[in-house]
């Protein structure tokens, strides 16, 4: 833990926005086209409809909201799934949510052509639940109930077998390919402001939800026995940590696609940081992924200049050592 | 009457215990596969009945059915037996080995080994005219050395005092999403022309084998199939877990090694060939194991004779049932193996 006193764990909540405002700005200003701090301001204050100003309004502004909310959600619910599973591998990605939802927008647009944003959203959120239940619920079933091995390879499996499915899906509508390629792989580019919009509010929800039941899950965290004789509903905190991540994943993935890896790294890195108190935990943990998530978006651009990788390959080369370190670490060291 | 039988060869140095049930089963297995085999051969574009099948595949068969059994369906048939067999096998033994029924070549991420080096050389070997440049024959090589490389890689990394099962699935997951990702970025920034063709790999099909295939595929899956036979005694030392494989004068460790290198070999072969289909490794194993019980002696064979059905089952619907169109094998082996995977996970609840 490196901030101990509560002013220092203040202090750097403070220092961690304006390195996060810093990177939205960055994000905002490099890339292909050159763009500088004058133009964007400018954008603003004298807007002329020049190209950098076209571009900085309508590209640049939108993707860096974009991904530091993506980024936010995405660790706040790797957060969330962290503590409620017990298990330090825990995220989106990793237990089947992201592909339950990709699966769902990809049978819309080829068996319903839903194409609109509402349709889009609806369905994600529907693949998210239907893909988190199943893998909680196989997860837990048996003696033993829920073990984090049983959990990991419930996830895999079920990942594995919604991305077969969308890939046969593909595989029979070959134009719907070039469409969704991009993604489902993941990325922040090329959305309208209003698609973050579109599902701000359950974002929001999912935030502020977090933070309200940030001290019960310090209570849950010591293990369910210890938390029902201090007398929690430990039923009814699951459920809401439930509902919590699948908007937060839900949401996350209607708007950039599956993005991998942001989820269960930044849990890591943010509990090194604060501690293990949910109450600092779950902030800190937002806003240092969105700063993640903006970091690999701008290096995503540079990588293979001119042309982007997308962010969601990024992540998940960032993430695999991460995982690897924590796999070979085993789960009981904590 | 027992329920084993003794085999003593060679004034006793070599012995066997055959199960008599398991022997009857697998006999029946056999008979299955070889009509699901001749009924494949002769449905298509052009229906020939299997009496007239079983005369050509003896040579003496009408002219015109010879020619259309032996340069169009013979070659592809075998090639999907071939590679239901081997991924059936190196299923097997990675649930043994691992001992948990949830570990298949897909979720250990050798399949994503194979497919980020076949997408790989497809955008390599690619011009501007969409024509590769060098010979699509090298294909089955690309597949095969990113099995074995993600194999090996998996390996070394859950290496730590030893190989623990546990600590290889996990290592085999985020290799296997890793794989995954690295996949898309080779199919984003090609072109779309490819990133089709990538896909049709990706799902798994055996469209377009030829007997040049079937040479190649043939003697690697027979050998390896035989060494997994012979290893069988191996897996159900494993099986019994690191503690009592030791206990019994089992070297856990190196076996352990030779097992994995035997079914990444397997699974190399077979994605070469016909690309990543899933589940079938998944599934066969455990539609043996409840035929004939679990030791490896007779669940391998089991489980390969119904691998075999399941692919040339799953291609036989793809090229006949949306005839013109072709649905690739992957696709119904997906359609087929989820819901078993579902019912598979209800049931080994308390495994």
């Amino acid at each position: 833990m490196l901030l101990k006193s509560t002013l220092m764990k203040w202090l750097g909540l403070v220092v961690a926005v304006f390195l996060l405002i810093g990177f939205m700005c960055a994000s905002v200003i490099y890339g292909y086209t050159d763009t500088s701090w004058q133009m964007a301001i400018d954008s603003f204050t004298h807007y002329n409809g020049s190209n950098e100003h076209i571009i900085i309004q309508t590209v640049r502004i939108p993707r860096a909201f974009i991904a530091a909310a993506v980024g936010a959600s995405l660790a706040i619910a790797g957060v969330l799934m962290q503590t409620l599973t017990k298990n330090p591998l825990a995220s989106p990605g990793i237990f089947g949510i992201n592909a339950g939802a990709g699966l769902a927008v990809v049978t819309a647009m080829t068996l319903f052509s839903v194409h609109n944003m509402q349709g889009f959203n609806a369905l994600a959120f529907l693949g998210a639940t239907v893909a988190a239940i199943s893998v909680y619920v196989i997860g837990s079933i048996g003696r033993e109930g829920l073990t984090p091995i049983k959990l990991t390879l419930a996830g895999a499996a079920i990942s594995a077998m919604f991305s077969s499915f969308t890939q046969a899906l593909l595989v029979l509508d070959e134009a719907l390919l070039d469409q969704v390629l991009f993604w489902l792989a993941g990325s922040v580019s090329g959305r309208k402001l209003e698609t973050l919009v579109s599902v701000l509010p359950y974002m929001g929800i999912g935030w502020f939800g977090a933070l309200l039941i940030s001290g019960k899950m310090n209570v849950l965290a010591m293990g369910e026995d210890v938390a029902k004789g201090l007398g929690l509903n430990t039923g009814l905190v699951k459920i809401s940590i439930g509902v919590l991540v699948v908007l937060l994943a839900g949401a996350s993935v209607a708007v950039a696609g599956p993005i991998g890896f942001v989820g269960m790294v930044v849990p890591h890195i943010t509990r090194s940081i604060t501690g293990i108190d949910h109450r600092w935990v779950i902030p800190y943990a937002g806003v240092i992924g969105a700063i993640l998530l903006l970091a690999a978006d701008i290096a995503a651009r540079y990588i293979l200049m001119p042309s982007e990788i997308p962010v969601g390959v990024m992540t998940a080369i960032i993430g695999t050592p991460f995982f690897i370190y924590i796999a070979r670490r085993g789960f009981n060291a904590r | 009457m027992s329920r084993y039988r003794n085999f003593r060869l060679f004034k006793g140095k070599l012995s066997l215990l055959a199960d008599r049930k398991a022997a009857l089963i697998c006999l029946i297995l056999f008979v299955i596969t070889f009509a699901v085999f001749v009924i494949s051969t002769g449905s298509g574009e052009m229906k020939i009945d299997p009496l007239t099948v079983v005369k050509v595949l003896f040579g003496a068969g009408p002219e015109m059915e010879t020619l259309v059994i032996h340069s169009f369906r013979l070659p592809r048939i075998i090639v999907a037996l071939m590679v239901g067999i081997s991924l059936a096998v190196a299923g097997g033994i990675l649930q043994g080995m691992i001992r948990n029924p949830l570990a298949s070549p897909d979720v250990l991420g050798i399949t994503g080994g194979a497919a980020v080096c076949v997408v790989g050389f497809l955008s390599l070997f690619s011009d501007k005219n969409h024509s590769l440049t060098v010979s699509i024959a090298w294909l089955p090589l690309a597949a095969f050395i990113g099995a074995c490389a993600v194999g090996l890689l998996v390996y070394l990394l859950a290496w730590k005092n030893g190989v623990s099962p546990i600590r290889l699935v996990l290592i085999g997951i985020g290799i296997s999403a890793l794989m995954q990702a690295l996949t898309t970025l080779l199919m984003v920034t090609g072109p779309v022309y490819q990133a089709s063709q990538a896909n049709i790999w990706l799902t798994g099909t055996v469209y377009g084998s030829n007997w040049k295939n079937v040479s190649i595929l043939v003697p690697w899956a027979v050998i390896f199939f035989i060494i997994a036979i012979a290893a069988a005694k191996l897996l159900n030392l494993q099986e019994l877990g690191d503690d009592v494989a030791t206990g019994l004068g089992d070297k856990v460790q190196k076996h352990r090694f030779l097992l994995l290198i035997l079914s990444t070999a397997l699974i190399g072969i077979s994605v070469a060939f016909a690309g990543a289909i899933g589940f079938v490794g998944l599934m066969a194993p455990h539609m043996a194991r409840r035929l004939v019980g679990s030791s490896f002696g007779a669940l391998l064979p089991a489980s390969a004779l119904i691998g075999g059905i399941l692919v040339m089952l799953a291609d036989l619907v793809g090229r006949t049932l949306f005839s013109p169109l072709e649905v690739p094998a992957g696709v119904f082996n997906a359609g087929i193996g989820a819901p078993y995977f579902i019912y598979l996970l209800f049931k080994t609840r308390n495994a």
